[in-house]
């Protein structure tokens, strides 16, 4: 029984993704859309915190989100897998629940 | 014809007046509660503040809802899971917050609380049991 | 999958109304069944027929009203919501003696409750909002 989160908001400027990654489970996913994409990035201020806490989930960005804002693929950090509006829905399908943190 | 009931959670996790996320969720809730699902309510980050007492709105001239909590037992509304580490991370302890309950009608309509102050562990647990996540 | 669909931030402000339906696209390109959208605080907004974007940006209300045609989506605009920021129907204005109304082909005022029974009877309920 698996969760699909989403975070909407830049971790810059509110507190949304690490609470997401404070209450999400082992095996959860999270994907990162809108401004949430910005805890994707590597070498920020937040990147070893979102790869601490989510080291038993699996991380999520999404990339059409990523390349509106100019962030080269290349930044996405490590661990952390792009994906496109299909496979968002595929996730969303596939996981037991989906949880939208705003 | 019987359907299955689903488990709703409320998540609340903004305070209360400055948007009106609080507010509306609560008028989600009452409309929600005639339903009959498994209804539950999540309080942690600055949610937690929806549930403070001695909110006077007077001034301001908003429509202070906060009573509105103490209504939902009667509409069988009776697990608030309020998180432990969002109110201490806010300098709160129950004692701030509004004391809301319920009439058991399976034990003789006594009165009991609402609010399970719960960790952010069990929190994360009780979000994992749900069917239906309800974001504000 | 049946998916059902909330958006709950106003359109142009927030990307949310996008994303939901960039989500919706991309769900019945897949060949789920997309049951119903529900429009719940500012998102309600998304439905004003009165709407003039400048024409070199995404027109929101249109794109929305086409794509329910298309395919024959249940686009709800909560009736408590709606009524709070002035975004009402012909018999909504009538009832309420209002000089005008302002709701878009393709969008329906409804309850709160048809919200709840989308939640029942999708597979997957997902929010976009603020």
């Amino acid at each position: 029984m698996a969760t699909l989160h989403t975070v909407n908001k830049s971790p810059f400027q509110n507190q949304s993704l690490i609470s997401c990654l404070g209450h999400a489970k082992a095996g959860d996913s999270i994907l990162m859309i809108e401004d949430g994409v910005y805890g994707a990035m590597s070498g920020s201020a937040m990147s070893e915190v979102v790869a601490g806490m989510g080291a038993n989930v699996k991380l999520f960005v999404l990339g059409a989100d990523v390349a509106a804002r100019g962030i080269d693929a290349g930044r996405v950090a490590e661990g952390i897998t792009s994906v496109d509006y299909e496979e968002f829905v595929d996730m969303a399908a596939s996981c037991d629940r989906v949880q939208n943190w705003l | 014809m019987s359907e299955d009931i689903k488990k709703f959670l409320y998540v609340n996790r903004k305070a209360p007046y400055g948007t009106i996320f609080a507010q509306e969720a609560l008028e989600v809730v009452l409309i929600g509660a005639a339903f009959d699902q498994d209804v539950s309510l999540a309080f942690l980050d600055d949610g937690v503040f929806q549930l403070t007492k001695g909110q006077d709105t007077k001034e301001v001239g908003l429509k202070n809802f906060s009573p509105t909590f103490n209504a939902l037992g009667d509409y069988e509304v009776t697990k608030f899971y309020v998180e432990q580490e969002s109110l201490d991370e806010r300098g709160l302890t129950l004692d701030d917050l509004q004391d809301v309950q319920y009439e058991d009608e399976d034990d003789d309509y006594n009165e009991k609380p609402s609010i399970i102050v719960v960790s952010r562990s069990q929190m994360a647990d009780v979000m994992a049991d749900q069917d239906v996540v309800l974001s504000f | 999958m049946k998916f059902g669909i909330v958006v709950s931030a106003g359109p142009y402000t927030y990307e949310a109304s996008d994303s939901a339906f960039n989500f919706i696209k991309a769900a019945i390109a897949k060949g789920h069944e997309v049951s119903r959208v529900f429009f719940y605080h500012d998102g309600v907004n998304v439905a004003t027929r009165l709407s003039i974007p400048p024409q070199d940006d995404r027109q929101i209300q249109q794109q929305w009203t086409d794509l329910a045609k298309e395919h024959d989506l249940d686009l709800v605009v909560c009736i408590a919501a709606a009524q709070r920021r002035g975004m009402l129907d012909k018999n909504e204005a009538d009832r309420q003696g209002k000089d005008a109304d302002n709701i878009a082909e393709g969008f329906r005022i409804s309850g709160l409750g048809q919200l709840i029974e989308m939640s029942i009877q999708a597979d997957r309920t997902i929010t976009f909002g603020d």
